[in-house]
């Protein structure tokens, strides 16, 4: 018998917003531990939640995005259960009424256009962080009370893949939205999955298993393709399965039971006597939708209206809206637009891939690029020196004009010079003069790369050909 | 002539006297802590008294009056209660699990009576978390009523009521959840002031049940009450429950008459089973404020009945999501030797909470937990807003309304302490007042034939308090009460 599987994602998104959801502390990454807090983070006696504005338009922004009913009355709720990281021992999130009910995220499978329906979308503070010893734990309250959006699918995905594809469109309207920086090294985004699997035709779904706290998209799709297969292989011995909550090992790529329904908490949900209800006029939503910023489409067109841009170049520049901001800020600092788009997908794609590097932190400067480009278009430079700028200002940064200067690698068209350079390489090869003369065109070819390597890369390649030729007649 | 005691004045007589040149912080914290040392061996009042801190902070409001700053408390101290977190002080709320805490910051009210030159000399006893009537459920000390040491103070603000009782402090801070600022000022005989939800930041207030707290002021006299109210109230950006209502001029509607006025005398807070000697001598303030000039009718709040049942329900509720913070973890005690988180927990808060904290917690987790949420909590809520009603209707025949604040005058030590029901039954006539957000005081009517104060309650509309302070006010100034001092200190 086959199994169809039925997987639905609870996705966590830090929000990119200054300041914590209920206090001022910062919201900084990495700060050196326990510098971030004051006394509403860490839960002391007496004080008090007051919700940031800038968290629910953000939240907001996302249900827009994502064609969600956004309520004009919501409320925070606290859900109480003990944990050491957690500092009230409950965490003000939205039970009953959340920011944003409904929705769906349209994305691509496997060329296929695929709508996965949300069931809701709410604002919630995250937790601290439990550093375990051997001996004790130590705890860092920085990340205690950052805002943490929920976004809840329905279980519409069928496999791992696609729940990676789905997590991938996500992640990409998130950027494009300015919802989140969505970096899975800083914890930006993390998972929660339910997955069931039941006997292809069936309608009713199977028994539903969780799986908590997935840092990496690797992980949901491991995690998936495990509990399928062990689902799968459970039912087709005969087995039944029991309606649990798991966890993933990821170093042995497997999932553990961490606790069966009956063990379930009573997380006692009630209104947070602290929070009035957010009310959120038409009004100021209709203001804010105004604002979304440009989606992955919307973008990708214009980058071909705008700049007449390919529409393959298009599509790979929008795919990452760090890397189409980088092309465009290039473009506004003087570049031509197919040449910026050829030297991003060539030679930066090439860099970023090779050093695993995300766009926001290369060296390199779009002004920088912008006149590295202009020199080549002058033909100051050679093709061939600008590769090698190219690579210094990716790993150290710097002027392009500077660096050739201090690299001499200005291009040289001086005819003296070249025919020098040109005499020497047809004194060296003479077979591959005499192939020329007897009508071997990839001869030529030979001998410009010959004069280009004399030159150090700097003669003019047009010029050296033609003296090639007339030297060659 | 003699010159008062200056630990005998009123906040605004002590002022007056800071002004003229008659008298300096310095002396008048000086003559307090002595009158402290002295009787709070009997009193038991305080928690905590920092003399050495006190006298620093006295010398500095003289400084600064010397070098012409104005401020509308400079050189005056208060007690407060231990439920309030001034920066650097202990803040245990008389508990055992927040031993070693102090406080990193200073509350809202704190910070406003700061910045008007106000000391902070003490800290005042009060039941644990402030869940009590009495007093008699905080960790470390057994508070006496200065008009007899064999009876309770009232509570939960007990500490800060005998205080101001006992002329150990000028005037107190204290928090009102059920009617525990006035029913200590009833029990004590002084004046104590609710004021409406949002009126004054709860910011720095330690949260017994966040949608009913309120911090009060303990006073000699309503223009006491007035004066500290005027420096608290008003938005705190700190409060998202805090009003943005503008504050008025409080002292400005305090007159010697209630021409005008319509009270209501909600007939179901005149009910049997009502000490009758009380309810003489409410009476007999009723028809002193008749003589004063308002015109007095009977109104109804029908679902008086169930307040105390939904009150519990409520303020369990919250306080038991609100105390689950007090974990050993970041403050206060924990246990040493704790194997797992869980082992920590139980352990710390096992040996860390009194028993009365433990039963509200246990019934708040109860009635929020699924399968009983909707038939307790949920129902509660339900009930809790057609109180609200009833009390919005009541006001729309009448400006203020007169009860009793309580129906007895203090009982005896550990009479009630055995049966907690009949404990919760004294905050009969008081709970209605904040289950509905609306504000009230306790202004001191009269003398049992054993001795003991009395107190008259006064509940206005939300944002009344210039109505309720004006009812006070003209009360207080025709009768003779203030003037009486609990006798064994003369
Ligand atoms: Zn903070």
């Amino acid at each position: 018998m086959s199994y169809l599987a039925d997987i639905g994602l609870e996705v966590h998104v830090q929000l990119q917003t200054r300041t914590k959801l209920f206090c001022g502390c910062r919201t900084d990454f990495g700060a050196a531990p326990n510098t971030l807090v004051c006394p509403v983070c860490l839960g002391y006696p007496g004080s008090l939640p007051v919700a940031n504005q800038e968290a629910i338009r953000l939240t907001v922004l996302t249900g827009l995005m994502v064609g969600s009913r956004i309520n004009s009355l919501s409320s925070f709720d606290r859900k109480n259960y003990f944990y050491p990281d957690m500092p009230k021992n409950y965490q003000i999130s939205q039970y009953n009424q959340p920011l944003c009910s409904g929705g769906a995220l349209d994305f691509d499978f496997q060329d296929q256009p695929r709508t996965v329906r949300l069931r809701r979308i709410h604002l919630e503070e995250d937790v601290g962080k439990s550093i375990h010893g051997s001996r004790q734990s130590r705890l860092d309250f920085n990340r205690a009370g950052h805002p943490l959006m929920e976004i809840v699918t329905e279980p519409e995905l069928h496999s791992p893949a696609e729940a990676l594809a789905f997590l991938l469109a996500l992640k990409q309207m998130l950027v494009y939205g300015q919802i989140s920086p969505c970096n899975l090294e800083e914890g930006n985004l993390r998972c929660d999955l339910n997955c069931s699997v039941r006997p292809e035709g069936a309608e009713r779904l199977g028994t539903k298993i969780e799986v908590k706290n997935l840092n990496t998209f690797k992980g949901v799709h491991d995690a998936l393709q495990h509990e399928i297969e062990r689902q799968t292989a459970a039912l087709g011995a005969g087995g039944k399965l029991v309606q649990e909550t798991r966890r993933f090992d990821s170093a042995r790529g497997v999932t553990e039971s961490m606790r069966i329904k009956e063990e379930e908490h009573d997380y006692r949900y009630f209104p947070d006597p602290d929070l009035p209800s957010v009310t959120l006029a038409a009004e100021l939503v209709k203001a804010w939708a105004e604002l979304l910023p440009e989606m992955p489409r919307a973008r990708c067109a214009r980058l071909e209206r705008e700049y007449g841009l390919p529409a393959y170049d298009a599509q790979v520049l929008a795919a990452d809206k760090h890397i189409a901001d980088f092309f465009e800020e290039t473009l506004r600092q003087g570049a031509k637009a197919k040449a910026a788009s050829n030297w991003i997908m060539t030679e930066m794609m090439h860099l970023l891939a090779k050093s695993e590097m995300d766009i926001r932190r290369v060296k390199i400067t779009p002004s920088a690029l912008a006149d590295l480009l202009k020199l080549l278009d002058a033909q100051t430079i050679t093709a061939a020196s600008a590769k090698t700028i190219f690579a210094i200002l990716f790993e150290k940064g710097g002027e392009a004009v500077t660096l050739v200067a201090q690299l001499g690698m200005e291009q040289v068209s001086a005819e003296d010079t070249l025919e020098r350079w040109v005499r020497e390489a047809v004194a060296r090869n003479p077979k591959s003069a005499d192939d020329y003369r007897a009508g071997k065109e990839a001869a030529l070819k030979f001998l410009i790369g010959q004069v280009m390597r004399l030159s150090g890369g700097k003669a003019n390649p047009q010029r050296v050909q033609d003296l090639l030729k007339k030297q060659l007649e | 002539m003699t010159l008062p005691a200056w630990n005998e004045l009123t906040v605004h007589e002590a002022l007056a006297r800071l002004e003229q040149g008659d008298l300096t912080s310095q002396e008048l914290v000086t003559t307090l802590l002595g009158v402290i040392r002295e009787r709070d061996q009997q009193i038991q009042g305080y928690l905590e008294v920092d003399e050495a801190d006190a006298l620093r902070q006295a010398a500095a409001a003289d400084q600064l009056r010397k070098q012409g700053h104005k401020g509308q408390l400079l050189g005056i101290p208060l007690a407060i209660k231990d439920v309030l977190n001034v920066q650097g002080q202990s803040c245990r709320c008389a508990s055992h699990i927040l031993e070693g805490y102090r406080a990193p910051y200073d509350a809202t009210a704190v910070e406003r009576l700061r910045a008007e030159g106000a000391l902070f000399v003490g800290r005042a006893n009060m039941d644990e978390f402030a869940m009590g009537s009495t007093t008699e459920n905080s960790a470390f000390q057994v508070t006496r009523n200065p008009w007899d040491l064999q009876r309770v103070p009232g509570g939960s603000s007990g500490g800060s009521a005998a205080v101001v009782a006992a002329d150990e402090a000028l005037a107190a801070l204290g928090s009102d959840t059920g009617g525990s600022v006035r029913l200590p000022a009833a029990f004590c005989g002084c004046v104590g002031l609710k004021p409406t939800y949002g009126r004054i930041s709860r910011y720095g207030l330690t949260a017994f049940a966040s949608s009913l707290d309120q911090i009060g002021p303990l006073t000699k006299d309503i223009r006491d009450a007035a004066l500290l109210l005027q420096v608290m109230a008003g938005h705190d950006e700190r409060d998202a429950t805090s009003s943005p209502q503008p504050v008025p001029d409080y002292a400005a509607a305090l007159r010697k008459d209630l021409a005008g006025i319509k009270l209501g005398l909600p007939r179901e807070y005149f009910i049997a089973g009502m000490d009758a000697e009380v309810e003489q001598i409410v009476q007999q303030a009723i028809r002193q404020c008749e003589q004063l000039g308002a015109a007095i009718s009977e109104v109804s709040l029908p679902l008086t009945a169930f307040a105390v049942a939904t009150y519990y329900i409520i303020a369990c509720a919250e306080a038991s999501a609100n105390l689950a913070r007090f974990d050993g973890v970041r403050y206060g005690q924990r246990v040493k030797d704790a194997i797992d988180p869980l082992d920590m927990y139980t352990r710390s808060r096992a040996a860390g909470f009194g028993t009365e904290v433990k039963r509200r917690i246990i019934l708040g987790t109860y009635v929020l937990s699924s399968g009983y949420y909707e038939a307790y909590y949920c129902r509660a809520q339900k009930v809790r807003a057609r109180l609200r009603a009833d009390f919005v209707k009541a006001f729309q025949q009448c400006d203020a309304l007169l009860t009793p604040v309580a129906p007895t005058a203090a009982f005896r030590l550990g009479e009630k302490t055995a049966d907690p029901l009949q404990m919760y039954l004294s905050d009969i006539f008081t709970v209605a007042v904040n289950l509905s957000g609306v504000c009230a005081l306790s202004v001191p009517c009269g003398f049992t034939s054993a001795g003991l104060p009395v107190g008259l309650q006064v509940v206005g509309p939300a944002f009344g308090e210039e109505t309720i302070l004006r009812v006070g006010y003209a009360y207080e100034q025709s009768t003779p009460w203030l003037e009486r001092k609990p006798g064994r200190f003369l």
